[in-house]
């Protein structure tokens, strides 16, 4: 299972890294391989407001739904519109398949670092 | 008395011995004793067959059979074909459930695939969910459906099936969403009165074609008017009249919403019937409700599955857009029936009959002194009148065996025929009319 | 099998209407688009559904121990009657004068219902079990608001609870408040009480619960909520188990649905149509529903006129069938036949809780499946080559790798001991031939279809090539 050394992570199995004050978030190979085939995503507008540990859409597989939960507080500049048409993407290449891009942000979960991180997925593996 | 139970005394006795118990009220060890009932309920008892048979029969006879009916409002008396009356009686279909399970579900999933394509064929859409309880509710989840975070009004047009306003209502009251009322005029929605309510808030506006009043609306207007102000447009129709009217689709709607009674279901004292809906490609995720999708399947051959699930209830649980989980399948495989036994040819032929039947009343009707038409616009299948001594006429017609149109304000009545009534039945009511305010 | 518009043929037809007795009418605006609907005689059409019907396992066909869903016979004579022409040509709005047969089975309907379920006030408008909760949880909401109580946003629901109890109470306006199950997995007394405050408009549970047990402490639930201000509401969704021994009403609830479809006998057709009584007692009967265009009283309205009237004549006859000595019957006897078979199946496959049951039980094939690799979900798909229909799957969500079996109690004891012999076959074949089961069903109508691809690209309708 891959875990770039690069990026940081929440518990909730999402990937953070900021380029440039702007925070791109997708889900970890873990969250992928957790949910299994994804079939859909919902996501927001750019424009829209998220909330650091709240919903900022979802992804489905065929017999389950899961809430994406935002790792920071700010405002959508871009969303990952290729998603809608192959939410496959997320599955063969999650670090890839960037979901959202936060900016203005104004606040932050706490994130692990890679090693804390693969600890975490060691433990609820 | 009468019971479906297949075991014997003995059977019981030795069944309950094998999980270790002597009497039947040990199965019921888990219930505190105060609750258990004590009295035998407060019911009759039991019968037989014969004797249900004879009581049921007895209460259908209290009702009275009109050998023509000349009155919709939202329940129509179409011809039913032989065979619709017969296919959805066999067993099998009528005693499966849900078809949750594929592999042994195919018949059930492909009728409700078939049904989907018709409606779609018929309405013009790209999408159709495998039905929901009625056109009422139907109506009531499209709005929902419409909603989203910015704009949470729902607009409905006065001439809307009053049930169905009133459903959307309840529906918007469970939301905590606002629902505004479009006012009419000549039996019509007001177009301006409609422009000046389409503010930024507003999620939809539900349209009906045709109208309550059997008006039909300048819907392509109403829904141009609507998308310009960035609205989405649901439009309710008689799915039958649309054999011959219009479609949704070239009408600009975005939902099509209906009650598919019409389509070979008995008028049945209001149910169960069938609630359609229909969508664009792009809000197929939004639709609630059973959806049956074509897929492969391990040997590549053809299959069906109830697709796109995760929408639904039993996935989504609180943060799904309808709670439906029944819906009225057996009621859609008859609808898909009656379109296959009725064929497009069938379709048109009875929803060119109905409109000319209704021309025919309307117009003999309105040659009797002191009949008047209360709305001039143009119309399908049914028309208000206006006329002195309306509650005698009506009288006058049941007597006869005939149940006019539905009696609405001062000396109104709203008619409405079908292709099942005859040149003889028509002529015969405006006879009957006629004599009654002669008198 | 080739769907309907495969089979047609451009110009044939049945002769159906004669020609038209009237002058035509042309309308000024007509349909431009072609009508691509099938082209069939009688015979073809008649063909074609009768293939359809050979694919399609029903209660007729074979033992459906569909757990929650009470797959109980299905009596014909229901069915003759609720096509009788007294009942099927009456039109909703006819004068009342003419419609006292209509009239008089709902109120039969709902005096029988009232007194099994111990209501006081019935109707008939919602038109499925969701669509009753949908009303029964507006009865709460129009309750507290004409007290002017506008503080109760919340509904509790256990995590043991059907997926349309927290989508109703969405539905209804109302956050959602998950109660985590006690182990035995009836209502955590403690976790209830944690939550429970004037904030809580009401509690929405049905008993025996999922799990097919009867909660002992219900009393102390339903006085507990409404101590605290909140109305109780029963799902009926499991009736079955309790009729004539137990009523909603005196476990201390103030309003239910019950699933004619299930606990009546209706059939189902396939999903629908069904009917969902709302009960309620007497301080809510000015909330339940009306037709805006019929006579009655009442407030909201769920739906078109009265409701699935031909489902609830179906269940009055059945009603009429079973009576004060059969209702209860045929309620003890689904109770035994649930713990006959779990105690036939118990030497293989392991229940989720190992006590006496009501009318359904869950096993968890949790370890089983770490043990043979064989899931929940291909012991379901096996079952299917062994024409059995397959029990719930993976529900309740509190119990891993779950089946739920609900028997009901027109099956007979031969059946019940083929299904555990079934049951005891592949639970032998598991641990000998895993990937058979993998790859089951092998005999089947398919083979496992592709789900996700029919999820990510969704093929909804046919489309002429």
């Amino acid at each position: 299972m891959a875990i770039p050394n690069e990026l940081r992570y929440t518990k909730d199995h999402e990937w953070l890294k900021e380029e440039d004050g702007v925070a791109v978030i997708g889900i970890t190979d873990f969250a992928q391989n957790a949910l299994g085939d994804v079939v859909f995503i919902n996501l927001p507008e750019a424009g829209d407001e998220v909330v650091a540990g709240e919903s900022f859409g979802d992804v489905e597989s065929v017999k389950a739904v899961s809430d994406l939960l935002s790792p920071v507080s700010g405002i959508v500049k871009a969303v990952n519109e290729e998603l809608i048409d192959a939410p496959e993407m997320l599955n063969s290449d999650p670090y890839g398949a960037w979901i959202i891009k936060v900016e203005q942000v104004t606040d932050r979960e706490e994130l692990l670092d890679a090693d804390d991180y693969e600890t975490l997925c060691a433990e609820e593996g | 008395m009468g019971s479906y139970v297949p075991g014997t005394q003995a059977e019981r006795e030795q069944m309950l011995k094998a999980i270790g118990m002597e009497r039947e009220e040990q199965l019921y060890a888990d219930v505190p004793e105060q609750m258990l009932l004590r009295e035998p309920l407060d019911i009759p008892s039991g019968m037989s067959e014969l004797e249900v048979r004879n009581r049921m029969m007895e209460l259908a006879e209290k009702n009275r059979l009109y050998k023509t009916i000349l009155r919709g409002a939202g329940a129509y008396d179409h011809f039913i074909p032989s065979i619709v009356k017969y296919v959805p009686a066999k067993e099998e279909f009528l005693t499966a459930y849900t078809p949750y399970q594929a592999e042994m579900s195919q018949g059930i999933l492909q009728s409700i695939f078939e049904y989907q394509t018709m409606i779609c064929q018929l309405t013009g859409m790209d999408a159709s969910n495998a039905s929901v309880y009625d056109g009422a509710t139907a109506a009531a989840e499209a709005a929902a459906m419409c909603r989203d975070r910015k704009r949470t009004v729902t607009l409905v047009s006065a001439a809307v099936h009053p049930d169905a306003i009133n459903t959307i209502r309840t529906y918007c009251y469970g939301s905590n969403t606002e629902l505004r009322i479009v006012p009419c005029k000549d039996g019509k929605t007001d177009m301006d009165a409609l422009k000046e309510m389409l503010t930024p808030d507003v999620a939809s506006l539900v349209l009906q074609q045709p109208n309550f009043f059997g008006q039909l609306e300048d819907a392509k207007a109403i829904g141009e008017a609507v998308h310009a102000a960035k609205a989405m447009f649901i439009l309710s129709c008689d799915p039958l009249s649309l054999s011959i009217l219009p479609t949704p689709k070239e009408l600009g709607a975005d939902v099509m919403v209906g009650e598919g009674q019409c389509l070979g279901l008995p008028i049945a004292w209001g149910g169960p019937y069938l609630g359609i809906m229909a969508t664009l490609s792009k809000h197929i995720r939004k639709l609630p409700g059973r959806i049956v999708g074509e897929t492969t399947d391990d040997a590549d051959n053809k299959a069906y599955v109830l697709s796109l699930q995760a929408r639904e209830q039993h996935i989504r649980r609180e943060k799904a857009s309808s709670n439906i989980c029944s819906n009225e399948a057996l009621c859609a495989l008859t609808a898909g029936l009656y379109m296959a036994a009725m064929g497009p040819e069938g379709m048109k032929e009875a929803a060119r009959q109905t409109t000319a039947k209704a021309h025919y009343l309307q117009t003999e009707l309105c040659k009797l002194e002191g009949v008047s038409l209360k709305y001039k616009g143009e119309f399908y299948q049914e028309f208000v009148t206006v006329m002195p001594k309306r509650d005698c006429v009506l009288a006058a017609l049941e007597e006869a065996g005939i149940l006019g149109g539905l009696p609405m304000g001062e000396n109104e009545i709203l008619w409405c025929a079908t292709e099942k009534n005859t040149r003889a039945e028509l002529d015969r009511t405006v006879a009957i009319v006629k004599e009654v305010l002669a008198k | 099998m080739k769907l309907i518009f495969e089979k047609s043929v451009p110009g044939r037809h049945s002769s159906l209407l004669p020609a038209c007795d009237v002058p035509a009418y042309e309308l000024p605006e007509m349909r431009q688009e072609p009508l691509d609907l099938p082209e069939l005689c009688e015979n073809d059409v008649s063909r074609h559904y009768t293939q359809l019907c050979q694919r399609v396992h029903g209660v007729n066909c074979g033992f459906y121990p569909l757990g929650s869903c009470t797959m109980k016979y299905n009596p014909r004579i229901d069915e003759e009657m609720a096509a009788l022409p007294g009942f099927t040509n009456i039109h909703p709005l006819a004068p009342a004068a003419s419609v006292e047969g209509c009239r008089e089975v709902l109120e039969l309907a709902a005096k029988y219902l009232c007194e099994i379920s111990g209501m006081d006030g019935m109707t008939f408008q919602p038109a499925a079990g969701a669509h009753g909760e949908f009303t029964g949880v507006l009865l709460i909401k129009q309750y507290h608001a004409s007290r002017g109580d506008t503080a109760r946003t919340k509904i509790i629901v256990p995590d043991s609870a059907h997926g349309t109890n927290p989508a109703t109470a969405a539905m209804c306006g109302y956050d959602v408040v998950n109660v985590a199950s006690a182990p035995d997995g009836c209502v955590d007394l403690d976790a209830l009480k944690a939550v429970l405050g004037p904030d809580i408009a009401g509690l929405m549970l049905t008993n025996p619960n999922t799990v097919g047990i009867f909660d002992k402490n219900i009393l102390e639930i339903t006085r507990l909520v409404h101590e605290c201000g909140g109305l109780c509401y029963y799902d009926g969704a499991n009736l079955n188990a309790v009729m004539g021994h137990v009523r909603p009403g005196d476990m201390g609830f103030d309003c239910i649905h019950m699933n004619l479809h299930k606990t009546f006998a209706t059939p189902h057709g396939g999903g629908g149509p069904g009917a969902g009584a709302v009960g309620c007692k007497d301080f809510l009967k000015k909330f339940l529903p009306k037709s805006a265009l019929m006579e009655g009283e009442g407030s909201i309205q769920v739906r078109g006129f009265a409701g699935n009237f031909l489902v609830v004549v179906r269940a009055l006859a059945y009603l009429m069938t079973l009576g004060k000595e059969g209702v209860p019957e045929a309620s003890t006897n689904a109770v035994l036949n649930a713990n006959y078979l779990m105690e036939k199946i118990k030497g293989t496959f392991t229940p989720a809780f190992d006590r006496v049951c009501m009318h359904e039980f869950v096993l968890d094939l949790s370890e089983f499946k770490k043990e043979t690799g064989v899931s929940a979900l291909d012991v379901a798909k096996t079952l299917i080559d062994n024409g059995m229909h397959p029990p719930t799957m993976y529900f309740p969500l509190i119990v891993h790798e779950a089946l739920m079996l609900e028997p009901t109690e027109t099956e007979s004891r031969e059946t019940l001991d083929e299904a555990a012999e079934i049951f005891r076959k592949l639970y032998d074949l598991a641990h000998k031939d895993p990937e058979y089961m993998h790859n089951a069903p092998h005999h089947a109508q398919i083979g496992r279809p592709d789900e996700v691809g029919a999820a990510r690209n969704p093929i909804v309708r046919w489309t002429r090539a």
